[in-house]
């Protein structure tokens, strides 16, 4: 039981090395993400120029991070080419892979989100108080883990059938909505300056769902691998 | 006729519960006064369509464990019978609010999350639609339904009570249970709730018998 532990670590350790190679040796994928994000915000620059209202900034940019995010995460199951994935299912355990491809994505999304929130506070302003910087940190690193590992598992779902792209986001969105939700309130409440009590709860629920979807991603992917 | 004997229990029960709805004594309150009579037809249909969508779930995780596609049936018929409930639901609560909040819809968590649940389940049927194959439609479609089902059941059951809720059960409001209903009502409820859910499992045994049918033929 302990050396299967063991072995589990080593082929996650392995499998994430892999990812992040294969996202720097061809940088296209990740240009493009990049490219996606600075253009966005600064067509929001251009039809806003500055935007005095807390909540409209926080919808704004929260919109920006699960469209790029989306952009960024769709390509998990499709970057490589289906035969090559039936040649990792034999090598590695599927607990192994789906736990690789949602560190990586995780990671991947964190400074995704980060570099997003920052290009947009710098070109839109900001309007999180310095004091609270920390727990708005907070919550876009949870809130971005869960909605990495979310469409993580929704891609996988959606690389089975033959028409992927259209349907991550039509499978995706509606279940992501609960999160989103609890995302928004959070760093508005954030925004607005209040303290950690006010708004703990919604911190709480969003850690909840992160875990809910990380656990039921590694029951499930077992399931959809079997072909 | 043996294993038919349930179906009467909607048929007697209806004939009692639905001239009772119309009819019969209700405790009025304050801001309701008769539209009570909907908690008959809304809340029972919501009641029922949370028993069919928890059917669907459960035969979701047997087909996993079995890939008997008997269940995939099962399950894609519940989750189909159990979103017409969804939808008379939504369309019930819209009158009750009209009369009660002023207007159909208004912005509030239980009602949103009524919404995404009707929308995550149109994307389960997408899904079952974009898949040829049988086994891979039953697996992809059983691996979503238990993924769906878990976070509605958040949505449904979570959220509303963290945020402030105007829907009756929700947000500090107490629900109707805590109000002092009649005791013919307290019956009446439980019936009607019963029969739906009947009504329901009869609809989809039809729809299943429907779906092996065309499934041998091919």
């Amino acid at each position: 039981m302990n050396s299967d532990i063991k072995s589990l670590f080593k082929q996650i350790s392995i499998l994430l090395w892999k990812e992040t190679t294969l996202e720097f040796r061809n940088m296209n994928a990740l240009n493009s993400v990049l490219l996606y994000v600075f253009s966005t915000v600064f067509i929001c620059y251009q039809s806003f120029t500055s935007i005095p209202e807390i909540s409209v900034w926080n919808a704004l940019l929260w919109i920006i991070i699960i469209f790029s995010s989306v952009n960024a995460v769709s390509r998990t199951f499709n970057s490589e080419p289906p035969a090559r994935q039936y040649y990792y299912y034999q090598l590695a355990d599927p607990v192994a892979i789906i736990s690789a491809k949602i560190l990586y994505n995780a990671f991947f999304l964190l400074a995704l989100s980060s570099l997003s929130f920052g290009v947009y506070s710098i070109v839109l302003g900001n309007h999180i108080p310095l004091t609270q910087l920390s727990s708005f940190m907070l919550v876009l690193s949870i809130g971005s883990i869960g909605i990495s590992s979310l469409f993580t598992m929704v891609s996988a779902i959606a690389s089975r059938t033959g028409n992927s792209m259209g349907l991550i986001s039509v499978l995706g969105f509606p279940i992501m909505i609960p999160l989103l939700i609890t995302v928004i309130r959070a760093s508005k409440l954030i925004a607005d300056g209040l303290s950690w009590n006010q708004y703990a709860k919604y911190v709480y629920a969003i850690g909840g769902i992160d875990l809910m979807i990380i656990a039921l991603s590694v029951i499930l992917f077992p399931y959809l691998w079997r072909e | 006729m043996k294993k038919n004997w349930w179906k009467f229990i909607p048929l007697f029960a209806m004939a009692y519960a639905i001239p009772f709805a119309f009819l019969g004594e209700v405790s009025v309150q304050t801001i309701l006064h008769e539209t009570i009579r909907n908690l008959y037809f809304h809340v029972t249909m919501w009641f029922s369509m949370m028993i069919l969508f928890i059917v669907s779930f459960v035969n979701s995780i047997r087909y996993l464990g079995s890939n008997q596609l008997l269940h995939d049936y099962r399950a894609a018929m519940y989750a189909k019978t159990a979103l017409m409930f969804g939808f008379i639901g939504i369309f019930t609560g819209m009158v009750w609010a009209n009369n009660t909040w002023g207007t159909p819809w208004v912005n509030d968590p239980q009602l949103n999350g009524a919404a995404i649940t009707i929308l995550s389940y149109l994307a389960y049927f997408i899904l079952r639609n974009s898949v040829k194959d049988e086994q891979k439609k039953a697996r992809l479609s059983a691996v979503y339904n238990i993924f769906a089902f878990a976070l509605m059941f958040v949505l449904l059951g979570i959220l509303p009570r963290i945020n402030d809720s105007l829907h009756p059960g929700k947000g500090g409001n107490p629900g109707f249970g805590k109000y002092d209903l009649a005791p013919a009502m307290r019956t009446v409820f439980y019936l009607s709730i019963l029969s739906w859910t009947l009504i329901g499992v009869w609809i989809s045994q039809i729809q299943i018998r429907i779906l092996r049918i065309q499934s041998k033929k091919q």
